[in-house]
């Protein structure tokens, strides 16, 4: 079976749960990379995300410039040069560093909110799929209802009215992931709980809460990594479309999304303070893609143990 | 039957009257009101308050509420806040304009995705197959204003064929410039085609490993008979629940799709609404949006029905 990702349940101390989850999520991890690198999908897609991961948490210290260094009065919209590999931008400023330092922001607030979102949305699917009945209904009703909307326009309203910031943005994206991730969670919770080990633990008196977290949730986890996988990439997605609009991370921090906005003014001039961004957004979504497809099809060569 | 559409076309109903809800209760905290937009940031005490006197924003907020339904179920979709008319009137054009670009994507992205799709299902694993589905990939991995900015680089600024702007003159149809439509529509296409595309493609795999379509081979149907009758049909209920999902997704990339090229559609009408507070346009619009969307959906489970005699709808 695979490793439980524990929840919190456990009759232990607190420091014992984090290092056993800590472990457990780690050997998950690894278990997720072995099985990525047996596709062609995933050997692309695994180094993709390990840089644009190494950029997130090292790009601004490894930047040629301070990202908000301007070079107004000698180099401003310079082609790609040695000075600047990849040209300059309005300001004057180095379009390599800012895209290097864009990294962090952009994934650190797409994976607080895909996390968010697909944690409250297990929950809910779940639980609500395990109560079923008249509970069940009116919460899949409530999900159909917030999946009526496009995502973006969610994002858009409660953003201009709260003010984009990463706490708001990441937790917009929470929000607005609930209703898909709660579908797809309680359909395959309906599939398990009829089984009979889930009749076992009820008839030896375990908590309805165990009996989710503990016998049902590690069967569903092969469906619950592919949406996981999903839900990333649209979280990347939904970031970068926001920043886009301007709504979000604020200038003069980098956005890729911004950046891409900005230089639309001058891309016949300046292609590249446009391509530069837009060539780190598609290799990050597109990594990640891959790298989900290859984890996939990787399940699928073998057959899985039960 | 009769019994499903009225209890969906309810539904519907109810589904509408919590988004309306929801957006009134949203713009209520929204900080600033129109009167603030209308004024700026000069605005005298005296003048806010007589604005907000004219447009009824003094009364409290239930009852405007109540009175804007009041006036939905008779027709009446209110005025606009900033432009002094009629709702109706400053979206039609914009909804004609948006249907139009819309429209294309579909009638681009649909049945070349399908045919497509189906292709690459029956020659799976082939070389073609393996570089169709890497491109869609890609295209799915790009975000609209991405793909409509390397567009306009390729085609705009380097090759000089087509428009980096599709602005049109208030008033006019786009349809009389039918060039800056072009990149509009290939942008809106990508994703689209190729969602649809690796559904279809997934869905003949999957159909043409069943017995029943390895019964139709063996007892001697010509290929082509076999795809049309047997596989075709079945593998494109799925499909079908992803083009009706997608409507509602390519109503929020129309958003960045017609910001990304200024094409006055409702996408950017509805940027405009947010941005002035304007309360009645913003309501509309999302009446309209949520809308299409369960209508969309609700379109797809009756063809459902009509594809597959077994689905009763109830």
């Amino acid at each position: 079976m695979a490793a439980p990702t524990a929840s919190p349940r456990m009759q232990l101390g607190p420091l014992d749960a984090a290092t056993s989850i800590a472990a457990a999520l780690l050997r998950a991890l690894a278990s997720l990379v072995r099985l990525a690198l047996r596709t062609p999908a995933g050997r692309i897609g695994l180094p993709l995300v390990v840089l644009h991961v190494v950029l997130a948490l090292f790009g601004q210290a490894l930047a040629p410039y301070p990202p908000t260094q301007f070079h107004i009065e000698d180099h401003q919209l310079e082609g790609p040069s040695l000075q600047f590999l990849l040209g300059t931008d309005q300001f004057g400023r180095d379009v390599l560093s800012r895209v290097m330092s864009g990294a962090t922001s952009l994934i650190s607030v797409a994976a607080a909110g895909a996390l968010l979102g697909i944690a409250l949305g297990t929950v809910v699917g779940m639980s609500s799929g395990y109560k079923g009945g008249r509970t069940d209904e009116v919460v899949m009703r409530i999900m159909d209802a917030m999946m009526s909307f496009p995502s973006l326009l969610i994002a858009l309203l409660v953003l201009t009215s709260l003010g984009p910031n990463p706490i708001n943005i990441a937790g917009t994206i929470g929000i607005v992931f609930i209703a898909p991730v709660a579908r797809v969670m309680r359909s395959s919770t309906l599939a398990v709980k009829s089984l009979e080990f889930v009749d076992a633990a009820r008839l030896r008196g375990e908590p309805n809460v165990y009996i989710i977290f503990r016998e049902i949730l590690p069967n569903t986890l092969p469906v619950l990594a592919v949406e996981a996988s999903v839900r990333f990439s649209y979280s990347i997605l939904l970031v970068a479309s926001l920043g886009f609009l301007g709504l979000g991370v604020q200038p003069p921090s980098s956005d890729w999304g911004l950046m891409i906005s900005e230089s639309r003014i001058f891309i016949t001039g300046a292609p590249w303070v446009a391509l530069a961004p837009a060539a780190a957004v598609a290799s990050l979504v597109i990594g990640v893609n891959l790298l989900a497809d290859g984890i996939k099809q990787a399940r699928e060569l073998p057959k899985r143990e039960a | 039957m009769t019994r499903f559409l009225v209890r969906r076309i309810s539904l519907i109903v109810v589904t509408l009257l919590v988004v309306s809800t929801a957006i009134f209760a949203i713009t209520e905290i929204l900080p600033g009101d129109v009167a603030q937009m209308v004024m700026g940031q000069g605005a005298t005490e005296q003048n806010l308050k007589h604005i907000r006197e004219t447009l009824g924003l003094d009364r409290p907020a239930p009852v405007r509420y109540l009175d804007w339904i009041g006036g939905v179920v008779r027709g009446d979709m209110g005025d606009s806040f900033v432009q002094k008319i009629p709702v109706t009137q400053v979206i039609a054009p914009r909804l004609a304009n948006s249907l139009i670009l819309a429209g294309f994507a579909f009638l681009v992205a649909v049945p070349s995705a399908v045919a497509i799709g189906v292709w690459m299902g029956v020659r799976q694993g082939s070389k073609t197959d393996h570089a169709v589905s890497v491109g869609s990939l890609v295209a799915i991995s790009l975000p609209e204003f991405v793909t409509g900015v390397l567009l306009i680089i390729v085609f705009s600024s380097f090759l000089g064929w087509l428009p980096s702007s599709s602005a049109i003159l208030p008033g006019t149809s786009p349809l009389t410039r039918p060039l800056i439509l072009v990149l509009p529509t290939l942008t809106l296409t990508g994703v689209l085609f190729a969602y649809i595309m690796r559904m279809t493609r997934a869905n003949v795999i999957e159909v043409l490993n069943t017995q029943y379509v390895r019964t139709a081979v063996l007892k001697g149907l010509p290929m082509r008979r076999v795809l049309l009758r047997h596989v075709v049909p079945n593998a494109m209920l799925p499909t079908i629940s992803v083009i009706a999902v997608n409507m509602g997704w390519m109503l929020g990339g129309l958003i960045i799709v017609e910001n990304v090229f200024a094409y006055p559609g409702l996408g950017q009408l509805l940027l405009t609404a947010i941005n002035t507070r304007d309360v009645p346009l913003l309501q509309t619009l999302a009446l309209i949006i949520a809308g299409t969307y369960a209508l969309s959906n609700l379109v797809a489970d009756l063809s459902y029905g009509a594809l597959d005699p077994r689905i009763r709808l109830t």
